[in-house]
């Protein structure tokens, strides 16, 4: 390793400690210390794997969960749909063929990978952390470097426990100053999208900084960094500070005694520098941020609660104001609207992006003595067994059920039309989640991205509302 | 994997931006555990109405587009996902290359690992080639990794920018592994690092 004295970005340390070797063109080997597989973007490279009778190099760096495809309602029957059925009892072959260990569907553990991981000390900072998923960006928000990669590169890491890559570019994007109440780190995170568009980060990783980030829980810089990837970059992480140290402590597969010291002090020193270098910088006013919504197809369509949508005529350029025009058809909007106050059908608080505990715990202080809207579906999915089984140690899911909520298995449910929780066609939802593409969560469904307290306030009005003035009234 | 050196085919318009993973290949489609067999339901959404018949204004439903093997798109083609069923899908319908002025990371990266050569080109150069792609019949355009270039159908020839490695690996149709296997030893050598002591490992019974 070449002993470099300028000063460094997280980032640039974290990669240098995993370079095994830079090839002539500048594509680096890169070791990859944590490798989380999943049942759909792995069964063709463990296939790959076998046709050319190559092995895992290391199955105690990898771990295997089921969550895409799972129900996420009674789970004593089988899977009924056959597809997803396979799927599963594929990956269950698979880690068994290759001795990998796994978080069975029937594990009180299992879960959302992206929860799975940082919950059970599984991912760590200072990682470099895979996973055939784009949102893996969401484990960055311990310090380590962790990407989605697809399932060509899953049978890469799966053969050599490496890839190939070369070095991103660097970007910070700093939140300066305090939030306001009912503001959280996905309206921080909407508002970053909404200001550097889907694109903006195409080739970075992002290290989020600032007070305001700072001021973060570890549940909030994993929505931030879940969603780097709605920016565009290939990465999203925080600094490991004592917040993220405390975190891990005592994890069931955090390191021990003295290799948590070890550990603990390598984690402290990967800061960025001062006077580190970084190619794009963006800086935000936490104090101008305010709950937020998206009216459109894309993630970076974010509106203020108080906002309005846009109109085609507002852009000169012909193609944007077509996509403007397409995103209101599909969404059913009229340009010019006010975003408050359009009704909502379904409410889907879970997801990697929110199905955290803290996250639960903000929707329920919204939904406490209140009842969910007449005709409004409300669905609460949490994002592991574990954070279920917490939940409702706090009695939250009493909280949830009392007030007309479906209280639900963990999964990925949602989030994504692939199990048999989706949204039917014309049907408008507030949604933890993260992507509000055309159909993500259904065919023709209608997503409207937004936090855990935003979510409860359309669940308990029946509308995209602003949560500010439902928690203003029980004050 | 098939090699790619030169390639003169038919080339679709496609004139979005931020053409996303999704557009390309619905989730529903993804529970498959082969990479064959998207093709038939690439673009779905867009394709085919709610019956399943075919909608006769999506380009890719028209002549010749439907033997497209090049496809021609505005910004950020492939954001989304990094699900690399969208390029097995752009692939198992016919498509060796697609040409944007920016695509997303992943989805780049994806292409050349399945043998579809990714070009990025200015705009104004990509409206240049989204009228070539209009002139129905008439829209063949011709890919030459070796020389790097594109040649329009009135002869007029573009150059192109390609990663040496990337173009090395598609003209030889070769695949990544057993490239990084070659340096095994390396890797044997990074994991006894004393810097890395602290790093668990996670024992196949630990987990439940
Ligand atoms: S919750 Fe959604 S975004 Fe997250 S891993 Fe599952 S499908 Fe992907």
């Amino acid at each position: 390793m070449p002993v470099t004295t300028s000063p460094r970005t997280l980032f640039d340390k974290i990669w240098d400690d995993h370079v095994v070797e830079r090839l002539e063109d500048g594509t680096c080997i890169l070791y990859i210390d944590r490798h989380l597989v999943h049942e759909v973007t792995s069964p063709q490279a463990f296939e790959g794997l076998r046709l050319s009778g190559r092995r895992v190099r290391r199955p105690d760096a990898t771990v295997a969960v089921v969550d895409h495809n799972v129900p996420t309602s009674d789970r004593s029957k089988p899977i009924e749909e056959p597809q997803s059925r396979l799927q599963i009892e594929t990956l269950e072959k698979n880690v068994a063929e290759f001795g990998i260990p796994y978080f069975p569907l029937r594990s009180a553990s299992q879960g959302i990978v992206h929860v799975v991981g940082p919950e059970q000390g599984i991912s760590l900072p200072g990682m470099t952390i895979v996973c055939g998923d784009s949102h893996t960006s969401t484990h960055g928000a311990l310090g380590s470097l962790a990407f989605g990669i697809g399932t060509s590169e899953v049978e890469h890491v799966l053969a050599t426990q490496t890839i190939l890559q070369k070095p991103a570019k660097n970007m910070r994007v700093s939140v300066e100053g305090k939030v306001g109440p009912g503001v959280t780190a996905k309206d921080i995170m909407l508002a970053i999208i909404g200001r550097i568009g889907t694109a903006g980060g195409t080739g970075h990783v992002i290290e989020f900084a600032g007070s305001a980030i700072r001021d973060l829980d570890m549940a909030g810089r994993m929505t931030l960094c879940n969603m780097s990837i709605e920016a565009g970059a290939r990465a999203g992480l925080v600094a490991p500070d004592e917040t993220t140290v405390a975190y891990v402590k005592g994890r069931p597969f955090a390191p021990k005694g003295e290799a948590f010291e070890q550990a603990c002090e390598y984690w402290r020193s990967l800061a960025s520098d001062e006077g580190a270098y970084f190619d794009t910088e963006v800086t935000l006013a936490a104090e101008e941020i305010i709950p937020s919504v998206t009216w459109g197809t894309s993630p970076q369509d974010v509106l203020p609660i108080d906002g309005f949508v846009p109109s085609p005529s507002d852009v000169a350029d012909p193609a944007r104001a077509a996509q403007i025009q397409r995103a209101l058809d599909y969404m059913g909007l009229e340009a010019g609207q006010k975003i408050a106050g359009t009704p909502v059908d379904v409410v889907f608080i879970g997801s990697c992006t929110n199905s955290r505990l803290e996250d639960l715990r903000a929707a329920a202080d919204v939904v406490r003595g209140r009842h969910v809207a007449e005709g409004v579906r409300a669905m609460i999915v949490p994002g592991s067994g574990l954070v279920k089984h917490a939940a409702e140690a706090e009695g939250l899911d009493k909280v949830f059920l009392d007030a007309g909520f479906e209280w639900r298995e963990a999964g990925c449910s949602m989030c994504l039309g692939m199990n048999p929780d989706r949204l039917t066609p014309g049907q408008r939802c507030a949604s933890t989640s993260n992507r509000n593409f055309e159909g993500r969560q259904g065919p023709d469904g209608r997503t409207h991205l937004c936090s855990p307290a935003m979510a409860a306030a359309a669940a308990v009005t029946g509308r995209l509302c602003d949560v500010r003035e439902l928690v203003k009234e029980t004050v | 994997m098939d090699k790619f050196t030169e390639l003169t085919a038919i080339a679709a318009p496609m004139p979005t931006e931020n053409i996303d993973t999704d557009q390309i290949i619905p989730a529903r489609f993804l529970k498959t555990i082969q990479r064959t067999g998207l093709g038939k339901n690439a673009f779905a959404a867009q394709r085919y109405d709610a019956d399943g018949n075919e909608k006769p204004d999506f380009v890719l439903n028209q002549e010749p587009y439907r033997h497209a093997e090049i496809l021609i798109t505005y910004d950020n083609l492939g954001c989304g996902s990094s699900r690399e069923h969208a390029p097995w899908a752009l692939l198992d319908f016919g498509i060796r290359c697609v040409i944007a002025p920016s695509f997303a990371d992943i989805f780049f990266n994806n292409c050349f690992k399945n043998g579809i050569l990714p070009i990025p080109l200015p705009r104004e150069i990509c409206d240049e080639l989204m009228d070539d792609a209009r002139q129905g019949s008439n829209s063949r355009l011709t890919v030459d990794l070796e020389r790097q270039v594109i040649v329009r159908p009135n002869g007029e020839t573009i150059a192109f920018e390609v990663d040496p490695f990337r173009r090395h690996m598609l003209l030889e149709g070769l695949d990544d592994i057993g490239q990084t296997m070659a340096h095994d030893a390396e890797i044997s050598s990074f994991e006894h690092r004393p810097v890395r002591a602290w790093v668990p490992s996670i024992t196949i019974g630990t987990v439940k």
